[in-house]
């Protein structure tokens, strides 16, 4: 399956060729767990198999929530808390589902940043990053529907202003969001269909994940210098990359270790923490919450989403310039939607020929502005959209959109990308010698000074 | 590499304490009294003497106007809850009359009903309110105060219980009572005075001791499965970390030749 040059599976005994012949299953799982990954990944590297963790944690813990929910106006309330009180181990079911969310977003998070850092999604990994772009998407419609299902307070309010983005759109909106529903406002309907989609998407966010990996176990992982694996040979590549299994298997075990003791311990002892207080008071139509907060992984695009007001004077130009189609609502959800679609080009809007950040001394002081803001924008979608915190999430907004729509594409024109290594090898044998202080004469690696 | 810090910095703090904001918009705008509780640290369990004395407060002060809906009465038996002897359960439940689809009609409780619904139309019901309400948040929405204090909700109901200040007004054909937790005028009145129950164990009925025990009562009806579920925090933790130095010194043997033959490279 990968273009890097290794063994691939050998039937030895009778029995093992009569089953290649029928079906080479065995085969496929040698090679997907056997695939040469590069020496140097660090630890950034992990969270790959962490997410596919969080994806089997949220399908086992939710198969077992949706035998004991009741998807109904008049019960889901109640049912959750019969699962809390009356279900054998349904306290810790529920708490591991609604953390394990958190620690879904978390992860992925960390794992696009990555990308982003390393270049992961340039050429040829454009696919792969379109993929998990659209996992992501898959992830956010599923955990909005899914906080919808304990039909709480937050949660009835979430789905009536979320949906309610779509009765945004000019002209069509009303009756997309009438059939989004299935009715006139957020009612049993809604949430009878949220419950069927809630349980659907995880299939296809798994069956999103099979190509995922399938698409870098084609292409190779990428690595911290972003330079790829030689292919000349299969010794060649040897010096490169060792098997996937036991080297990355045993490493990503270990910090799958430790971050769900983490978890655990946040499970365990402060399991409503990063949750909404009011989500404890069952929903109510007829009363309003004073402020209505998604859950915090959604909250930087909830800043962007609440950012232009009417008053915004680019607002108020686009809103002259299309005679009063697109208002400030519509405006909004177009930029939150436009902020992730702009996420998802990054492999054509940045014209770097240098993969890894490593090399890129200008790229890297925008990129960790840019996590930087995003945390900013996670805070100020957190604060009530007044005063002084809609200016903060203009300015966010704006570094946003020019960070992949201005930035990426200069950078790559006006930045002097430092010397790249020759080989993966090469950067692995270095990065090692310089840590070891013990190594004897050798000592750590002097920095390059230039001659002047 | 200073931004890089900065960065890396503001991003624990996203993982750490920033989602705390979410209890933000449920804003505290009283006074809330971090009062101590059995029930609070990694390690601390429900006191069953205080739980059977809030539930003598809830049964005497509370439940005439107030509902406990998702709570049944087999469970004030429960092992780390109230503990009441089962025979002692049973009386209990026969003081309430609850509504049978079946019968059509009115009859005492027993041990697998629930406690009734609230009686009084704008009592809210009681069984999760210590979860409902936040007692402390902030500063900066940074929900730094909900890491160190907990989230508060049953330092609210006790400090909403003793927080009335006394004053009175009559709008619109109804009474307001000032209430400092609240940070402002409710609807209910005050309703614990001094030795207005008789405890059966000794400990005096002062205002601050019912509200207290009430408070603690009603973070049990919240969270019945507390102490199973800081026991399994516990048995987790310790089992991961122990998995986790298994694997460290796994992962470090396995990479040892690898590592050994980069550095005589």
């Amino acid at each position: 399956m990968a273009g890097i040059p290794h063994d691939h599976y050998e039937p030895k005994t009778n029995a093992e060729k009569y089953m290649h012949r029928r079906l080479p299953i065995v085969g496929l799982i040698y090679d997907t767990i056997m695939i040469p990954t590069p020496k140097n990944l660090n630890w950034m590297w992990i969270w790959g198999v962490v997410l596919v963790f969080c994806l089997v944690l949220q399908i086992v813990t939710g198969i077992v929530l949706a035998m004991h929910y009741t998807p109904h106006v008049d019960m889901a309330f109640a049912s959750v808390e019969h699962i809390m009180r009356n279900v054998n181990g349904g306290a810790m079911m529920r708490y591991l589902h609604q953390n394990g969310a958190m620690l879904f977003f978390f992860a992925v998070y960390l794992h696009m940043f990555r990308s982003m850092y390393y270049g992961s999604y340039k050429a040829p990994r454009e696919i792969t990053w379109i993929i998990g772009m659209l996992i992501y998407l898959a992830m956010m419609a599923t955990a909005f529907m899914g906080y919808v299902l304990p039909w709480g307070q937050m949660s009835f309010w979430g789905a009536t202003v979320i949906t309610g983005l779509f009765g945004a759109i000019p002209g069509i909106g009303e009756t997309l969001q009438t059939w989004i529903l299935g009715g006139p406002a957020v009612d049993n309907a809604a949430l009878n269909r949220f419950f069927s989609l809630h349980y659907l998407l995880p299939f296809v966010i798994l069956g999103l994940v099979i190509v995922h990996i399938w698409a870098f176990h084609t292409t190779g992982n990428n690595n911290p210098t972003g330079v790829e694996v030689r292919r000349g040979s299969k010794e060649e590549a040897e010096k490169d990359t060792l098997p996937f299994w036991p080297y990355f298997v045993i490493k990503d075990l270990f910090a799958l270790a430790v971050i769900l003791a983490l978890f655990w311990a946040v499970v365990g002892f402060m399991p409503n923490f990063l949750g909404h207080t009011d989500n404890y008071i069952e929903a109510n139509p007829l009363v309003t919450p004073p402020e209505i907060v998604p859950e915090w992984y959604f909250l930087p695009f909830y800043a962007i989403l609440r950012a232009f007001t009417s008053d915004v004077w680019i607002v108020i130009a686009v809103n002259w310039l299309t005679f009063g189609i697109v208002d400030a609502t519509f405006f909004g959800v177009l930029a939150m939607f436009g902020s992730i679609f702009v996420w998802a080009l990054l492999p054509w809007l940045d014209t770097s020929s240098v993969r890894s950040g490593r090399y890129r001394p200008m790229f890297k002081i925008w990129f960790w502005l840019f996590i930087v803001n995003f945390v900013v924008l996670t805070w100020a979608g957190a604060m009530p959209a007044e005063g002084i915190y809609t200016n903060i999430a203009l300015i966010g907004t704006a570094y946003w959109f020019a960070y992949f729509l201005v930035i990426m594409p200069l950078l790559g024109v006006l930045e002097k990308p430092l010397p790249v290594p020759e080989t993966i090898e090469e950067d692995f044998n270095e990065t090692l010698k310089s840590k070891s202080g013990d190594g004897g004469p050798k000592g750590p690696a002097p920095e390059p000074i230039p001659a002047e | 590499m200073k931004l890089k810090t900065l960065a890396v910095a503001a991003l624990s703090a996203l993982a750490l304490a920033l989602p705390g904001t979410m209890a933000e918009a449920t804003k505290v705008k009283g006074e809330v009294t971090n009062f101590d509780f059995s029930f609070q640290g990694l390690t601390g369990t429900y006191d069953r003497n205080q739980l059977q004395r809030g539930l003598q407060v809830y049964h005497e002060a509370c439940a005439s106007c107030h509902g406990l809906q998702y709570v049944a009465f087999r469970t004030l038996s429960d092992p780390n809850g109230p503990e009441l002897p089962e025979d002692q359960m049973r009386a209990f439940a026969d003081m309430y009359e609850i509504w049978d689809e079946d019968l059509r009609d009115w009859r005492p409780a027993t041990g697998p009903d629930h406690f009734p619904e609230s009686q009084f139309e704008g009592a809210p019901d009681l069984s999760l309110m210590t979860k409902a309400r936040a007692g402390f948040s902030g500063p900066y929405g940074l929900g730094i105060n909900q890491l160190m204090k907990g989230i508060g909700g049953p330092e609210y109901v006790a400090s909403f219980l003793l927080g009335y200040t006394g004053e009175e007004d009559f709008q619109a054909g109804s009474m307001f009572y000032e209430n400092k937790a609240y940070g402002g005028w409710v609807s209910m009145a005050p309703v614990l005075f001094d030795d207005m129950v008789f405890y059966e164990d000794g400990t005096p009925a002062t205002e601050q001791q019912m509200a207290l025990d009430v408070a603690a009562f009603l973070t049990w009806t919240a969270e019945p499965k507390l102490v199973e579920r800081k026991r399994a925090g516990f048995i987790g933790v310790i089992f991961l970390s122990v998995l986790a130095v298994l694997l460290y010194l796994t992962n470090k043997q396995l990479w040892a030749p690898i590592k050994k033959t980069a550095k005589e490279s």
